[in-house]
């Protein structure tokens, strides 16, 4: 199964993981794993995810997810997993 | 598992380190489009580049969303058009409508380079190389996305002076056929030595004739990497220096391979090479003369340049060489001076030479590369510097290439703005004692004595 990376870097506020997950869950991406640190005030999440079954396709989520991260002033990137394995994994 | 700290170096080297897949080449073979007739030739030629391409910037844009990384050109290299178009082609004004196939075909396929407009000709020029080379001047200024190269010498045969000298004037009539856009049409023409059959980077990208009908070669980037990585390092040994950079040509190497296989897939066109490359931008931060005052250089230019350069370009290639099952292209770092601010600073304090440059050539890819020079220089005087290159490449068994801008009504203290990855360049001085007698005399450089292993 291959998996999405989808991280979340920004000021911390109200409600950024819920509108996440609500908008993973509304496209049916299963979450797999979170991990979430909070370094002086700035927020970092990241989330291993499975889109194989999405109802949208993945450059969707992508734009859609960045659209999200605009609106409550985070940064979220969605990335297929294997950049992050073959750079730091041989 | 990946873990959040790998994923988060990983996007910083992208979104702050400029980390970034620099091009995806597909070299497309012309030989099968070779027609006695022009016209048919020539529509060949379109229907053949625009049919194998049609998918090939939609499908970089898509591996671009997938990984979260920026792939920046998409481009096409063919077959050397001397070669392709040697049947139909009796002058060179028809080699320039060839030209002008290519340009569209370009268009056509929303690619922003053309590669291959190009001659072998390190032994002799046969006549349809000749016509091709006296065509480069026209064919550049008319058209707006095709890249020309000319290979003059090589280890195993030595250097065609004759096509040198010809050069050397091709390359100061195309500075004169496009001096209303500051010469441009001479940063888009190379004159090699050793010229790889696979290189992905332009101007000099051409599908050699040891190709197969088409391939995806993919050149990396990151100097902006490797110098953040290093700032980790300062005042520390050699040692450490080069594990550094070895670990970080790794990394980036690595995702040029992912990309190139990714997009040999979605093509269905073999993979070919991954070019490791170290290959600047006018960005800041962006910069291979950074990567050299990092490591502890006032500026680049000082002594001690060569040497750092010697030691980068031979660590980039130990850290990528394992990244990629297919290593080839140019390979190593590039020190043009236009498109690196760094090199553009070091010009403008009287740091950086000509000569320093020339030296510099000797150990790394790939040569004297957009540098301006005054438009009066001698048309023999451009010859000369390309023999010197050429001899660099020829005796050391190494790439050599000169890409010289002899701007048209400027002189040593303008500038020159080529605009986008082209950069901007202080034009610098010659050395102004001539080497006419020598460039005039005729026939060829033989093959080196080092040639002979058979």
């Amino acid at each position: 199964m291959k998996k999405t990376i989808i991280t979340v870097v920004g000021k911390d506020c109200v409600g950024i993981i819920a509108k996440v997950c609500t908008y993973l869950a509304n496209n049916r991406v299963n979450i797999l794993d979170i991990s979430q640190t909070i370094v002086q005030e700035y927020f970092n999440m990241m989330m291993i995810v499975d889109a194989n079954e999405a109802l949208k396709s993945f450059d969707v989520l992508v734009t859609e997810l960045e659209q999200i991260g605009d609106e409550i002033g985070v940064k979220i990137r969605c990335q297929h997993e294997d950049i992050f394995n073959k750079m730091h994994r041989i | 598992m990946i873990n959040i700290f790998e994923v988060n170096e990983t996007n910083k080297m992208i979104e702050q380190e400029k980390l970034d897949v620099r091009t995806i080449t597909l070299g497309i073979s012309l030989l099968d489009c070779c027609d006695s007739d022009l016209d048919v030739m020539n529509r060949k030629i379109y229907d053949k580049i625009t049919t194998m391409a049609k998918d090939l910037v939609s499908t970089g844009n898509d591996i671009e969303k997938l990984y979260g990384i920026p792939i920046v050109n998409k481009r096409i290299s063919v077959t050397p058009i001397a070669l392709v178009g040697g049947q139909a082609c009796k002058c060179p004004e028809d080699f320039v409508t060839i030209a002008k196939t290519l340009d569209e075909a370009a268009k056509a396929s929303h690619v922003n380079f053309i590669g291959g407009y190009s001659a072998l000709v390190s032994k002799g020029m046969t006549r349809a190389d000749e016509n091709l080379i006296r065509s480069i001047p026209t064919a550049l200024a008319c058209t707006e996305r095709v890249c020309s190269s000319v290979n003059v010498g090589s280890t195993k045969t030595g250097i065609d002076m004759d096509a040198v000298k010809l050069m050397g004037e091709i390359v100061k009539a195309t500075a004169e056929a496009t001096k209303e856009k500051d010469s441009l049409g001479c940063a888009k023409l190379v004159v090699f030595c050793n010229a790889p059959d696979d290189n992905p980077f332009m101007a000099g990208a051409f599908h050699g004739v040891t190709e197969g009908d088409a391939v995806i070669n993919v050149g990396v980037s990151g100097p902006g990497v490797v110098k953040t990585a290093l700032e980790a390092v300062r005042g520390k040994s050699f040692e450490e220096l080069c594990e550094t950079v070895k670990k970080t040509a790794f990394k980036v190497t690595r995702v040029g391979q992912l990309v190139a296989k990714e997009a040999s897939s979605r093509l269905n066109i073999p993979f070919g090479i991954v070019d490791l490359s170290l290959a600047p931008t006018p960005a800041v931060g962006d910069s291979v003369a950074e990567i050299l005052e990092e490591m502890g250089l006032e500026s680049v230019g000082a002594p001690g340049t060569t040497a750092a350069l010697a030691l980068l370009n031979d660590q980039v290639k130990k850290g990528g060489v394992m990244a990629s099952s297919y290593v080839g292209g140019l390979s190593g770092a590039f020190i043009p001076v236009s498109e690196d601010q760094g090199m553009i600073d070091a010009v403008n304090r009287g740091a950086l030479t000509l000569e320093k440059l020339e030296a510099m050539t000797c150990v790394c890819s790939v040569g004297l590369d957009m540098i301006a020079i005054p438009g009066d220089t001698p048309a023999t005087t451009i010859a000369g510097i390309i023999a010197d290159e050429a001899a660099i490449g020829m005796i050391n068994q190494k790439t050599t290439a000169v890409r010289l801008i002899p701007v048209i009504g400027k002189g040593v203290g303008e500038t020159v703005e080529f605009g986008g990855l082209l950069g901007y360049a202080p034009i610098q001085t010659v050395n102004p004692f001539g080497c006419e007698d020598f460039v005039n005399r005729g026939g060829r450089i033989p093959a080196p004595i080092h040639s002979f292993k058979n």
